[in-house]
């Protein structure tokens, strides 16, 4: 008996603390890692991510909007927003206007939206954690 | 593009693998494989056109 309410503590618990840490994850990069104790995950994750997107951002790349009728745009824009905190200070600062007929346009672009996906599987691998996977 | 294949090297063989030694093992050779596998192609499609 104790074992059954002990294991449905642990269910009704654990939709909060998956949510909390896969929103965190996406949020800032790596701290759904650190939050679980993987320290040195955390903080490759914290440090690669955030540059890369940065980088981006230095190559004159755009942050893509979100608009519905062009698919490849909204999708970029998907890929863009899955780095989380860095991309809502980069708009709060008006970069990722992207400058089309820069040489690094598309370069900065891919590292823009590669940096937003990557943290994607980051979340994803935090939630595996979260959840006793790995 | 080495910059790039750095970073997806870096986040995918810290992802697959725990011990600090098989991760820059992995890295290592998943960075040489994006490299090599660049300029393959590029060479491949050098006979093409713009």
């Amino acid at each position: 008996m104790a074992t059954k309410s002990t294991t449905a503590e642990r269910a009704g618990a654990e939709p909060g603390r998956l949510a909390l840490v896969c929103g965190l994850a996406w949020l800032i990069p790596g701290a759904g890692h650190l939050l679980q104790g993987r320290r040195q995950k955390g903080t490759v994750f914290l440090l690669a991510l955030p540059l890369m997107f940065a980088i981006g951002l230095w190559l004159d790349g755009r942050l893509f909007p979100l608009e519905p009728s062009d698919p490849l745009v909204f999708l970029g824009a998907i890929a863009n927003r899955g780095i989380g905190l860095p991309y809502f200070v980069a708009r709060m600062m008006d970069a990722g206007l992207g400058t089309v007929t820069a040489a690094s346009y598309e370069y900065g672009n891919t590292f823009l939206m590669t940096a937003g996906l990557l943290n994607f599987l980051v979340v994803l691998d935090a939630f595996d954690i979260a959840k006793g996977r790995k | 593009m080495v910059l790039f294949a750095f970073f997806v090297s870096l986040v995918f063989a810290v992802l697959m693998r725990d011990d600090p030694k098989q991760q820059l093992k992995t890295g290592g050779m998943m960075l040489a494989g994006f490299v090599v596998a660049a300029y393959v192609l590029g060479w491949l499609m050098y006979p093409f056109p713009l």
